[in-house]
C-alpha cells in the first residue's frame, strides 16, 4: 500500500521534472541568444551590406543575408503554395473518400517530411547540374520549395480533411461544381489553417541552412535576378561562427538574434492570424 | 453554354490537380533516382562493401570509405535518442495523462516553438553552452579529456531538437485511446501511476516505438546543428568525449572541393543515398505503424 503511494508520488514529481527540462531547453536556447545577441547588435548590422573584409572584422552588416533569406524563402513558400493547394484540394474535394492511391499520397507526403534537408540540398544540386544552372537564388528556391512542399501539403490537409461533410453536400446540392466548391466553401473554411501551414512553411524555409548550402550559393550583394547566387541567413551566421575572429562572431551572435526575431514573429502572426481569421468559418 | 464552361472549368482544374498531386507524390523516387545517377560513377569502380565499411578516408588518392562516418553519425544519433526518450516520454505522459488543461494550452504552443527554431541556432546555443560544459565539467568528471566537439555535446543539441517530434506524437498517441481504458482500471482501485503503467503505455506501445523511430530518423540527417558541434574528425569515435564526424556533416562541409576532385560529388552524393536510405527506411517503418493505429481509431 504504501509502495502505491511512493511510486505515484515519484513518477510525478520525475514527469514534472522532466517537463520542466524540456521547458527549460527552449528558455535557455532563447536566453543564450538573447544575452549575447543584444550587445552585439547595432543598426549597421541590418541596414548595410558586408564591406571589404567583413569577415575579418571590418565594417558592414548583413543585409544582403536578410533580403536574400526573405527573397528566397518567399519564394520558395510561393512556389510551393501554387503546387500544394492544389494537391490539398485533390485530396480531398476531386479524390474518393479513402482511395487508394489518396492513401498513397498522404504517405508519400509523410515520408518526404522526414527526408533530411541535406538531402533536398543534394538532390537540389544534382537537379541544377543537369538542367544546367548555377548557385543561384532560383536553385536555392526549387531545393527549399522541395523541402517545406511536404510539410505544407500534410499541414493544410489535416485542416481541410477536419472540415464537415455536410458543407461540400450542401454546395453540390445548389448546384454548384466541385471547383467551385473547392474554392468559395473549402478555401475559406481552412483559411486560418491555409495561412497557419504558409507561415510555418516559410519560417522553415527562413531557417534552413542545410538545403541551401550547395544551390544558393554566397555573395555579398542584394541579388537582383533569380539568376545570382544569393546569401542566406543561417549560413551568414555559420560562416561568422566558423571565423577564428572573436569580433566576426560576435556578429554571428547578433546575426542569430535578427533570425530568431523573425522566427518568434512568424510564431506570433501566425496565432494572431488564425485566431482573426476564425470567424469566417463555419462550426 | 455557361453550364458547359462550368463543367469543363471543372474538368480541367480535376485533370491538373491530378496530375500536380501525381507528381509531387513521386517525388520522393524522383530524388533516389537522380542520387543514384549521380552515385553510378563511384559505385561503378568500388565495391559497396569497401564503400560502407572501409575506415580509409583520403579523397585525393580515390579513397573513400564511409565507416568513420557511418559510426559517427550512429553514435551522435543513439546518444541523442538514448537522452531525449525518458525526458520525452515522462513528458508526455504528464502533458497528455496529469496535466490540467491550462498548462496543456500553455505548453503547446512553446514545443511549437521549440521545432520551429533554426538549426542554426541550436548549433549556436551547442557551441555557446553545451560544448564548454562537456569539455570543462562533464569530461574531467569522468577523468577524460575532450575539447568539448564531441559526440555527448552533438547527441545532447540533437536530443532537445527531437524532442518536439517525440513528445508531440506520443501525446498524440496517448490521446487516441479510449477514456473507458483508464476508467476501468481507477474503478479497480488502481493508482493514477499504475493505470499509466499498466494500462495506457501497454496500448501505446507500437506508438511510442513509431515515434522513437521518426525522432531517430530526424537525428540521422540533421546537419547544420551537428556540423557546429561534433568535432568532425574522420574517425570511428570510442567514446561520447571523442570528436564524431557524422554523413550529414560530411556532405555540408565538403561542397565547396567537391567538384575539383575526381569521384569526390560522386562520393558525396552516395553519403546522401545512404543518409536517404537509412530515413526513408526507418519513416516507411513508423508511418506505416501511425497508420495502423489511426485506422483503428477511426
Amino acid at each position: 500500500m504504501q509502495w502505491r503511494r511512493f511510486e505515484e508520488r515519484l513518477f510525478r514529481v520525475l514527469m514534472i521534472t522532466a517537463s520542466l527540462i524540456v521547458l527549460m531547453f527552449l528558455g535557455m536556447i532563447v536566453m543564450t541568444i538573447l544575452i549575447r545577441g543584444v550587445p552585439a547588435m547595432n543598426l549597421a548590422m541590418i541596414t548595410q551590406t558586408p564591406k571589404g573584409g567583413f569577415y575579418l572584422g571590418k565594417e558592414g552588416g548583413i543585409l544582403n543575408a536578410i533580403a536574400g533569406s526573405l527573397c528566397l524563402a518567399g519564394g520558395a513558400t510561393f512556389l510551393s503554395f501554387v503546387i500544394s493547394l492544389p494537391v490539398v484540394l485533390y485530396l480531398n474535394v476531386y479524390a474518393r473518400k479513402n482511395a487508394p492511391f489518396s492513401a498513397f499520397a498522404r504517405f508519400s507526403f509523410d515520408v518526404l517530411w522526414g527526408v533530411p534537408s541535406i538531402v533536398y540540398g543534394a538532390f537540389g544540386f544534382t537537379l541544377m547540374l543537369f538542367l544546367g544552372l548555377r548557385a543561384s537564388l532560383l536553385g536555392g528556391i526549387i531545393a527549399v520549395s522541395f523541402l517545406i512542399l511536404p510539410m505544407m501539403t500534410r499541414a493544410m490537409d489535416e485542416v481541410v480533411r477536419m472540415m464537415p461533410e455536410e458543407l461540400l453536400t450542401a454546395s453540390y446540392a445548389l448546384g454548384a461544381t466541385r471547383l467551385e466548391t473547392a474554392f468559395r466553401v473549402v478555401i475559406r473554411q481552412a483559411l486560418p489553417g491555409i495561412l497557419t501551414a504558409v507561415l510555418i512553411a516559410f519560417g522553415r524555409g527562413i531557417g534552413d541552412a542545410a538545403s541551401v548550402i550547395f544551390t544558393a550559393g554566397f555573395s555579398d550583394y542584394i541579388p537582383t535576378s533569380l539568376m545570382q547566387p544569393a546569401a542566406t541567413l543561417p549560413l551568414a551566421i555559420f560562416f561568422q561562427m566558423g571565423t577564428p575572429f572573436p569580433e566576426v562572431q560576435e556578429r554571428a551572435y547578433a546575426s542569430a538574434l535578427i533570425l530568431t526575431v523573425i522566427i518568434l514573429a512568424i510564431c506570433l502572426i501566425s496565432r494572431l492570424l488564425t485566431r482573426r481569421h476564425r470567424r469566417h468559418v463555419i462550426k | 453554354m455557361m453550364v458547359l464552361s462550368r463543367l469543363f472549368k471543372d474538368r480541367l482544374a480535376c485533370g491538373v490537380m491530378k496530375t500536380l498531386t501525381v507528381f509531387s507524390s513521386l517525388l520522393v523516387f524522383l530524388i533516389i533516382l537522380g542520387l543514384f545517377l549521380r552515385s553510378r560513377p563511384i559505385l561503378a569502380i568500388k565495391p559497396l562493401s569497401d564503400l560502407l565499411f572501409s575506415t580509409s578516408w583520403h579523397p585525393m588518392r580515390g579513397e573513400f570509405g564511409f565507416w568513420p562516418f557511418i559510426t559517427g553519425t550512429l553514435w551522435v544519433t543513439c546518444t541523442a535518442v538514448v537522452i531525449a526518450v525518458p525526458l520525452c516520454l515522462l513528458t508526455a505522459i504528464y502533458l497528455s495523462e496529469y496535466a490540467p488543461a491550462w498548462i496543456r494550452e500553455w505548453t503547446a504552443p512553446l514545443i511549437d516553438l521549440l521545432a520551429g527554431i533554426p538549426s542554426v541556432i541550436y548549433g549556436i546555443w551547442g557551441v555557446l553552452t553545451i560544448v564548454p560544459f562537456v569539455k570543462n565539467h562533464l569530461a574531467p568528471l569522468f577523468g577524460c579529456y575532450s575539447s568539448g566537439y564531441s559526440v555527448l555535446a552533438g547527441g545532447s543539441v540533437l536530443a532537445v531538437m527531437i524532442f518536439p517530434v517525440i513528445i508531440h506524437i506520443t501525446v498524440g498517441i496517448f490521446q487516441t485511446l479510449p477514456h473507458e481504458l483508464r476508467e476501468a482500471s481507477w474503478a479497480l482501485g488502481a493508482t493514477h501511476w499504475q493505470t499509466v503503467k499498466h494500462v495506457v503505455l501497454r496500448r501505446a506501445m507500437p506508438g511510442i516505438f513509431a515515434a522513437i523511430v521518426l525522432g531517430f530518423s530526424r537525428a540521422f540527417g540533421e546537419t547544420m546543428a551537428v556540423l557546429m558541434v561534433a568535432g568532425n574528425v574522420a574517425r570511428v569515435p570510442g567514446s561520447v568525449f571523442d570528436a564524431a564526424y557524422p554523413l550529414p556533416a560530411l556532405i555540408a562541409n565538403n561542397y565547396g572541393e567537391m567538384l575539383s576532385v575526381p569521384l569526390y560529388d560522386s562520393a558525396l552524393l552516395f553519403a546522401s543515398l545512404i543518409l536517404l536510405a537509412v530515413v526513408l527506411v526507418f519513416n516507411v517503418i513508423s508511418r506505416l505503424i501511425l497508420i495502423r493505429i489511426e485506422r483503428r481509431v477511426r
